[in-house]
């Protein structure tokens, strides 16, 4: 080996040592990301692209500004508090005849309606008779409607013109702006979100903690029976994953519902009466008892795949050490199983956190999560922004969760099998 | 932003898709849908050689929103309700039919005259009018029903839980109708918040005992199942469980809400001139009479009526449960699109507030 | 060495008493042992696997229960003590070190669930690490030990709370070839200087010669011999124990005559070879005469006078450093061994060449037929 300057490290023929390793295991590397381009590509498309998408969908909203664009200009120029003139009408008129042409007038008027109610057809009505107007336009519009007056819809219009928006987060958590423009709860009759975002956490913190309970014996039986015993109590963990989900809560359905298995069974043998049938579902109690079933296995496959490889020697070692097996469970088996349990918990209460069928279906009114909104703002509404703002959010707090987890146990802990 | 929504949409919307041949109507399920089959599908491709693949759907009109603003559009038929399809056409997301394009009716009475008042707008076609009221299980009140809508939301006097629409829709006329507020007043009342509150204060009576139901057939099938002693429901699902299945329901007119239903067809339809062809037919004289024979619903045509006559069994006459039967008018609502578009998405909130709150 | 020790089994510090073990009430893993371990001893159970000799350790231990028989241990009968309260220290086979705890933390464990006070269980652990050269390592994981360091915790383990027995189950399983060796002198040395008595189970015989001062060779659920190394080696008393310990020639033939302890053995293809009864009876018997490899001789000067002498063909010859390993051709069959010291002029054999060979007839030894 000849040496150039003590620092550095060359080879046989005194190339740097680095660039010839970079050389020599470059084309390897290279064909290596070629063989795992197609999933990256794949996660970038289908994965990363879709969530970016509704993180700018949940504060970008252009259908007021894409077809308002003289009204935008207006509000650029004309400060907060200025009293719309007729110059001001007549641009809104101008904006209003386009919109109309291009049949857009309507989706102005939804975005409006999203941060005040009731205005939507104030937008279509004068759409219709757009083409009728006539200056002095601020007259006429007034004519048409009294609303368009009103200084709380041009406050609106100057806010929904901007197309990039904090408004659907506040929304998201039960808050908007006043006329003033300062922040405020909102009615308390409209608060929903912060309750079903509480609500969802606690319910999945609840559903975590029973599949935890119920999967970690299963889990150490699984581990620790001969093979053809535990493979067939495998078979029976993996079940529901061979079902579809939807025939699994309609199966709970019926097992659970007022005139279902369950009740009748209970009536038939006497334990409660005809009229005291147990309402297990549409309710808490539903969601609770399906997304429990629905999850297990999430909890035992984690915990399987740490309890597998713990040899039954290290609990022996433990108890010919002098330790009771409650002493020899909590300091030496429990202890491994740790990151199994991480595992399991995290995907159990992730998983819970954005269930939306079963809590759909079974849920009732008390038991429906913050996804079935977030699917109602989808699916019903057509409020997407609001629902990339909620979608969002849950991320985020799940996003914390995990960086909270990495801080307490560690991410290179986790164990998923 | 829509050109990637595309690019997503496209991906889940692949099994939607039919074959070139083929158009795609999305209705509301079940019993409707099976009458939607009977009249107007299957001679629809008898005569033509197109098929028609039916797919269901809670709730159509919003449906077809979300293919519009996600830009990938599979449905070339939707069945919707009076305010999506004027929303949907306010917004430019629908194709233009016109009355103009329309047949005249089978006794030769120009389409304009013969459709029931403003059952056809600039992009849609109404094919029935159908109703919300509610049914209940007979025997599970032997000595006599319900017989008002006020019953309906007295748990007193008729005990057992009750099925609503998880919506607002209906149920809040309803619940104001119940608490006296006379039909021509509902929706005057419904737009001040006085009012809103009022509706919402007359559900929470009942809301501990509330089964929700969310596609059209669950409504019957909740009764049927024992689950609910009495459920809000579309008409002709009630009809078709009593009579088509024979269960023992019967139904309640008082508060009704009536409205038309209607066929659109999607801006950007994947085969939009057969879609066209097949709205035209469905909407014909003898198309909109033959749905009577399977369901309860009444035909938009006046020049259908005169065909209606009995139900598929040969014995049932459709009269007295069609809504528009004077009988079941006494006290019955039209519902309001104009209303619905305007308040949608505020009582939407409120009324999922209202859910959430325990 | 061995006589001091086998008198003080007698006391049967450990004792199996008509144990039985039955896994699944159909057959018998464990059949009629008994057994006694004198105090101080080192004893190994040594078979293949299969033969019963882990499931005496496991019954011993306490994690398998006896189905039928007495375990006493110091003259207690400890069947219903549990694993925790019998005090015997253990070794497993893959040293069953706790992964999440240090190695200071591993020798704490049996001191901290015995209420010892901290400062002793510090002194204590580091006296233990000191006895096996580790006193550096306290602070590591074992997933950062090498094989050997692992071993020598899992000992300084099993020894820390000062037990009087301790159980060594196949613990140089895991190791290579030289470490192992170095261990079982360590192993042993521990043993000496500690006093302590070990019951070691093994299927390798070779430590088993090495360590022990007794042996239990295990077959089929049953003590086949139990004696000392030498005893083993060169008077197996069974066809089974002179083949599983040590390399064997074996020559099945018949008794041609016997008289006390001297036989003459008919071998199938006519030889006749000089040979000890060891458990034939009469004239006639079928028999397998075993020789060790190290005890053939083909020089005439060091065979006894008048010995039976038998023909044989070199077929090669394998040069092993310490040894010189022949192939013979005898009886008909190519697989007899004998093996020569390299020593200064030892005659060197050729392939093909035509010899003579013969043995003193106390080590040719006329066993039951297998």
């Amino acid at each position: 080996m000849t040496a150039v300057d003590a620092g550095m490290l060359t080879t046989a023929d005194g190339r740097p040592l680095k660039d010839a390793l970079a050389r020599a295991e470059g084309r390897a590397k290279r064909r290596a990301f070629l063989l795992v381009a197609p999933l990256l590509i794949f996660i970038l498309v289908t994965f990363v692209w879709p969530i970016l998408q509704v993180l700018e969908q949940s504060v970008y909203n252009p259908k007021f500004s894409d077809n308002m664009p003289g009204m935008v200009s207006w509000f650029a120029s004309h400060p907060v508090g200025t009293e719309p003139d007729e110059a001001a009408y007549a641009t809104l008129v101008g904006d209003l005849k386009a919109a109309a042409e291009a049949k857009t007038v309507a989706v102005v008027g939804e975005r409006v309606n999203y941060a005040l109610p009731g205005t939507r057809s104030l937008f279509t009505a004068v759409g219709r008779k757009a083409k009728t107007l006539e200056p002095p336009f601020k007259e006429s519009l007034i004519a048409v409607d009294p609303k368009w007056g009103d200084p709380d819809l041009w406050g609106v219009m100057r806010q929904v013109a901007k197309p990039y928006t904090g408004d659907f987060f506040l929304a998201a958590v039960d808050l908007e702006r006043d006329k003033n423009g300062s922040i405020v709860r909102v009615n308390e009759n409209e608060r929903v979100y912060v309750n079903l975002f509480l609500r969802t956490f606690a319910m999945s913190a609840f559903i975590t903690a029973i599949c935890l309970v119920l999967a970690y014996p299963v889990a150490h039986l699984l581990a620790v029976l001969p093979l053809r015993q535990s493979n067939l109590l495998m078979i029976l963990v993996l079940l529901p994953f061979w079902t579809s989900l939807l025939v699994r809560t309609t199966s709970w359905m019926v097992l659970l519902q007022e005139q279902g298995v369950i009740n009748n069974i209970l009536v038939a043998l006497g334990i409660i009466s005809d009229d005291g049938r147990l309402q297990m579902i549409n309710n808490r109690m539903g969601t609770t008892i399906a997304m429990t079933h629905i999850l297990l296995p999430f909890m035992i496959l984690p915990l399987y795949s740490v309890m597998r490889p713990i040899p039954p020697s290290y609990v022996r070692a433990a108890r010919s050490l002098g330790a009771t097996s409650w002493t020899a469970f909590r300091r030496v088996y429990f202890p491994q199983t740790v990151p199994g349990i991480g595992a399991g918990t995290l995907l159990v209460f992730i998983l819970s956190v954005g269930y939306y069928i079963t809590p759909a279906l079974v849920g009732g009114s008390s038991g429906t999560l913050i996804s079935n909104l977030i699917a109602f703002h989808v699916n019903k509404s057509n409020n997407w922004s609001m629902a990339a703002a909620l979608a969002t959010i849950l991320l985020v707090a799940i996003l914390i969760l995990y960086w909270l987890y990495d801080k307490l146990v560690g991410i290179d802990k986790l164990k998923l099998g | 932003m829509k050109k990637l929504l595309i690019l997503t949409t496209a991906l889940t919307g692949f099994g939607f898709a039919a074959s070139a041949e083929d158009i795609t109507v999305v209705s509301w399920g079940g019993a409707y849908t099976k009458s939607q089959v009977e009249a107007y599908h299957k001679p629809f491709t008898a005569k033509t050689g197109i098929n028609v693949t039916s797919v269901d759907s809670d709730n159509p009109g919003p449906q077809v929103k979300t293919q519009e603003e996600a830009g990938n559009v599979t449905i070339d038929v939707a069945d919707v309700e009076y305010s999506d399809a004027v929303r949907l056409c306010d917004e430019g997301m629908l194709e233009t039919i016109g009355m103009d394009a329309l047949p005249p009716g089978a006794d030769g009475t120009p389409a304009k005259d013969d459709f029931l008042p403003g059952s056809v707008t600039d992009c849609a076609v109404a094919t029935i009018v159908f109703s919300t009221n509610y049914g209940y299980d007979t025997t599970k009140f032997p000595n006599g029903g319900p017989t008002t809508i006020a019953d309906f939301f007295d748990t007193k006097k008729f005990p057992g839980k009750r099925g609503l629409g998880k919506r607002p829709k209906a149920n809040l006329e309803m619940a104001l109708m119940a608490d006296g507020v006379p039909a021509a007043d509902v929706y005057k009342t419904l737009g001040t918040p006085e009012g809103v509150d009022r509706a919402f204060k007359k559900l929470d009576s009942i809301k501990k005992d509330i089964v929700w139901w969310e596609a059209g057939a669950q409504a019957p099938q909740l009764l049927a199942d024992g689950e609910v002693s009495m459920t809000t429901a579309y008409n002709g699902r009630l009809f078709s469980a009593a009579i088509a299945d024979g269960k023992p329901f019967k139904q309640v007119w008082d508060g009704q809400v009536y409205e038309y239903d209607l066929f659109v067809v999607p801006k950007g339809a994947p085969h939009k001139d057969a879609a066209i062809e097949f709205v035209k037919f469905a909407t014909s004289t003898q198309a909109l009479a033959d749905q009577a024979k399977w369901i309860a619903y009444g035909p938009a045509r006046k020049s259908s009526a005169a065909l209606v006559g009995k139900f598929n069994d040969g014995k049932t006459d459709m009269g007295p449960y069609m809504p528009t039967n004077p009988e079941n008018m006494k006290n019955a609502l039209g519902s309001s699109y104009e209303f619905w578009v305007d308040h949608d998405a505020e009582l939407n909130d409120r009324f999922n507030a209202w859910l959430a709150a325990n | 060495m061995t006589a001091a020790k086998t008198a003080a089994a007698d006391a049967g510090f450990v004792e199996f008493d008509r144990v039985q073990k039955s896994y699944d009430g159909v057959s018998l893993v464990v059949k009629d042992l008994n057994l006694k371990i004198g105090k101080g001893e080192f004893l190994t159970m040594l078979g293949p696997s299969g033969s019963g000799k882990t499931t005496c350790l496991m019954m011993l231990a306490g994690f398998e229960t006896a189905t039928h028989g007495e375990i006493k241990l110091a003259g207690r009968n400890i069947n219903q003590v549990p694993p925790h309260k019998r005090g015997i220290g253990m070794v497993f086979q893959n040293y069953a070190l706790f992964p999440h705890m240090t190695v200071g933390e591993n020798l704490a464990f049996p001191l901290e669930v015995r209420g010892i006070a901290k400062s002793d269980r510090e002194a204590k652990v580091i006296r233990a690490l000191d006895m096996v050269q580790m006193g550096r390592f306290a602070g590591r994981r074992p997933a950062q030990l090498s094989g050997g360091q692992q071993q020598r915790i899992a000992l300084a383990r099993a020894l820390v709370f000062d037990p009087e027995l301790v159980l060594m189950d196949e613990p140089l399983g895991a190791l290579d070839k030289q470490l192992r060796e170095h261990m079982q002198f360590e192993i042993k040395g521990l043993h000496d200087r500690l006093g302590i008595t070990v019951v070691y189970v093994t299927h390798d015989q070779g430590e088993a010669l090495t360590m022990s001062d007794r042996v239990a060779v295990f077959n089929d659920g049953v003590i086949q011999q139990l004696d000392a190394p030498a005893e083993l080696y060169e008077r197996p008393k069974n066809s089974f124990v002179a083949q599983f310990i040590g390399e064997n020639n074996k020559l099945p033939g018949m008794i041609e005559a016997l008289e006390g302890q001297k036989a003459l053995v008919r071998l199938a293809t006519g030889e006749l070879i000089d040979a000890t009864a060891v458990n034939v009876r009469e004239k006639g018997q079928q028999t397998l005469v075993s020789i060790r490899p190290e005890r053939v001789e083909f020089k005439p000067e060091m065979m006894p006078a008048g010995a039976h002498t038998i023909g044989a063909e070199v077929r090669d010859v394998i040069y092993m450093g310490d040894i010189l390993r022949a192939r013979l051709a005898v009886a008909g069959s190519d697989g007899f061994v004998m093996k020569m010291r390299n020593t200064l002029g030892q005659t060197r054999l050729a392939a093909g060449q035509k010899i003579q060979i013969g043995w003193h007839p106390q080590d040719a030894r006329a066993l039951d037929p297998m």
